[in-house]
């Protein structure tokens, strides 16, 4: 085990996952207070016809290719989504629905036509469904720790103004930014992170890197900041952990494994976190129940017997 | 039967049974539980496949229900631990379908059962697993299900149809009026799985959504009438069961992907040209008349 962690390639591979992880943690808690966690599900899924529109187009596997082709095509999901759900009675999540379901089906019709064309089938282009890592050749890893990077950077550098954008968009518009502007940005730099993401995690599982360590570091803060540091953290450490498990078999999915380490920290914080984890709301009512009983003894009997 | 009339009618039996389900997840505004009970349904199945070493129709029924009402029953306690509807969705449905995947590469392994099968469907094989009927004589085994589902759910809104469109348009009225909405919620989630168990087979996984949502969603913007928007909805889902077919012979690629793809061109038609809320309409339309509305 120990010497499989020490292979220069799992190294490489976890480094990825590790910054994909961190980069997709601080996405998530933007998404969270956008009140968009579902939209990084629709957006992966959406992003499947362009992976392989772009391969057919250039006929081999060039990941930064097939991620610039599976921006466009999320993108223009996101384009779907908002147009159906304003222009329309269609509420947001119906919209999404769809906008996941028909591109992915259309991602499949391509697909079948791709794995059909010489060398299609060797490509493994059905990865980008279900992620796998361990596939990921060196340049692979440079271009995705690279853009996973500008994400990371984006999000800090900008920090102030996302906490303006998201929390007080009247006051930001006060002070001279471009609310669209904003969310121009905000779309690209989730697109970046989820099309980068769902070569190592899959499509279906990439929503999980965003959603899960946002909502864990909720239990533990109240304060922007440090729910975003902890969120990247927890990410970052779901990334390196999950795909250091699936090194150890052989044939073992990256994905599922980052997963579901992320869902073991929402699972802890939501019992144990110190902001409205279950365990502390418990004692603190227990707390309040005591006080309140020996402050008005009659009243709590009252409150009991009913 | 020729092999080719078995496939349309599998296909049509999905868009149906997908399409008047549909209309109550889109009134409910559920959409999106459909897409996380066609993820987790994947895990029942397997779990089935563990517990019984088979893969019988029963099994997989079972199973599917068992995971659908378990993504409805935690969904809702997370929700009621005051996490954010959609989050608890995406942390419910990705956890569980992780653990699906984990033990299909694990244990269950290079059997019978692959994840690409379960999530993308393949039509194609379902007239070679037949089963024999009496006084119908042979016949596939998933239509044969697929046909009994589509009884069930006909049967179940007939029934209910009073109730179902209460707790639809207002549980709160339905609540106080001493409806079960309760019992009724998890009834509906039973129906959404047992119809993506069985349209498993022949569309998979991720398209079922498309069949559930995307049908009700254009019948949703032409008519207000709860009975005619549940057979224009049928009726768009079997429609582009059809086409898709065509399309996917014509082209020569995967059935369900261009069965989804049919819906989404239905539901873009309906949304330039109905009359009362596409793009058209409401563009023709005079300014005075379009703020009334």
């Amino acid at each position: 085990m120990l010497s499989n962690l020490l292979h220069i390639n799992t190294l490489w591979v976890m480094a990825s996952t590790m910054i994909l992880g961190i980069a997709a943690g601080g996405i998530g808690c933007l998404a969270y207070w956008k009140r968009q966690n579902l939209m990084s599900d629709a957006l992966s899924h959406a992003a499947l016809p362009g992976v392989v529109v772009a391969f057919l187009i250039i006929q081999e596997k060039n990941l930064l290719l097939l991620v610039i082709g599976a921006a466009l095509s999320a993108l223009l999901g996101a384009f779907f989504i908002q147009w159906f759900s304003n222009a329309s009675r269609i509420t947001e999540d119906t919209a999404m629905g769809m906008t996941l379901s028909v591109f992915y089906g259309v991602g499949v019709m391509l697909l079948a036509i791709a794995n059909r064309s010489p060398g299609g089938n060797q490509s493994g282009l059905n990865n980008f469904i279900y992620g796998q890592a361990a596939a990921m050749v060196r340049s692979d890893v440079i271009t995705m720790i690279a853009l996973a990077s500008i994400v990371i950077l984006i999000i800090f550098l900008a920090f102030k103004e996302w906490k303006l954008f998201l929390f007080d968009a009247n006051f930001a518009k006060g002070v001279g930014m471009s609310i669209r502007g904003m969310n121009v940005l905000y779309t690209i730099v989730l697109v970046t992170t989820i099309v980068i993401g769902i070569q190592a995690v899959g499509v279906i599982l990439m929503a999980a890197m965003l959603i899960i360590p946002a909502v864990s570091a909720r239990y533990w803060t109240h304060s922007f900041k440090m729910m975003i540091l902890l969120s990247s953290a927890i990410g970052g450490l779901a990334g390196a952990f999950g795909t250091w498990v699936s090194s150890t078999g052989s044939g073992l999915p990256t994905g599922p494994f980052i997963v579901l380490t992320s869902s073991a920290v929402f699972i802890l914080s939501l019992l144990f976190g110190k902001e409205k984890g279950i365990i502390i709301n418990f004692i603190q009512f227990k707390m309040q129940q005591r006080a309140s009983q020996k402050k008005h003894p009659l009243a709590a009997e009252k409150g009991g017997s009913q | 039967m020729t092999y080719t009339m078995w496939i349309i009618l599998t296909a049509s039996l999905v868009g149906l049974s997908c399409g008047l389900i549909g209309v109550y997840l889109i009134l409910k505004k559920q959409a999106m539980m459909a897409d996380a009970i066609s993820h987790t349904v994947l895990l029942g199945i397997v779990l089935a496949y563990m517990v019984t070493q088979q893969l019988s129709g029963t099994a997989m029924l079972v199973g599917g229900i068992f995971a659908g009402i378990l993504t409805a029953f935690l969904v809702q306690s997370l929700n009621n631990l005051k996490v954010q509807h959609d989050a608890s969705l995406g942390i419910v449905f990705t956890t569980l379908f992780a653990i699906g995947v984990i033990l299909i590469s694990t244990s269950v392994g290079n059997v019978h059962l692959d994840v690409q099968h379960a999530l993308m469907g393949e039509i194609t094989f379902v007239p070679f697993t037949t089963m024999d009927i009496p006084l119908i004589g042979s016949v596939p085994k998933a239509t044969a299900i697929l046909a009994l589902v589509l009884i069930v759910v006909i049967f179940f809104i007939i029934a209910f149809y009073k109730e179902w469109k209460i707790t639809s348009f207002d549980p709160a009225l339905a609540a106080s009026i001493g409806i079960p909405v309760i019992f009724f919620h998890y009834l509906f989630m039973t129906l959404v799985s047992v119809t993506t168990v069985a349209s498993f087979d022949a569309v998979g996984a991720i398209l079922v959504v498309a069949m559930l949502i995307t049908p009700a969603a254009a019948a949703y913007l032409w008519t207000d009438k709860l009975i005619l928007m549940l057979f224009l909805s049928g009726g768009f889902g079997i429609i582009s069961a059809v086409a898709g077919y065509w399309v996917a012979t014509w082209l020569n690629t995967s059935i369900s992907g261009s069965m989804a793809l049919m819906t989404g061109c239905i539901f873009f038609i309906t949304f330039l040209l109905s009359p009362k809320h596409g793009l058209i309409s409401r563009w023709v339309r005079p300014a005075e008349v379009r703020e009334e509305a």
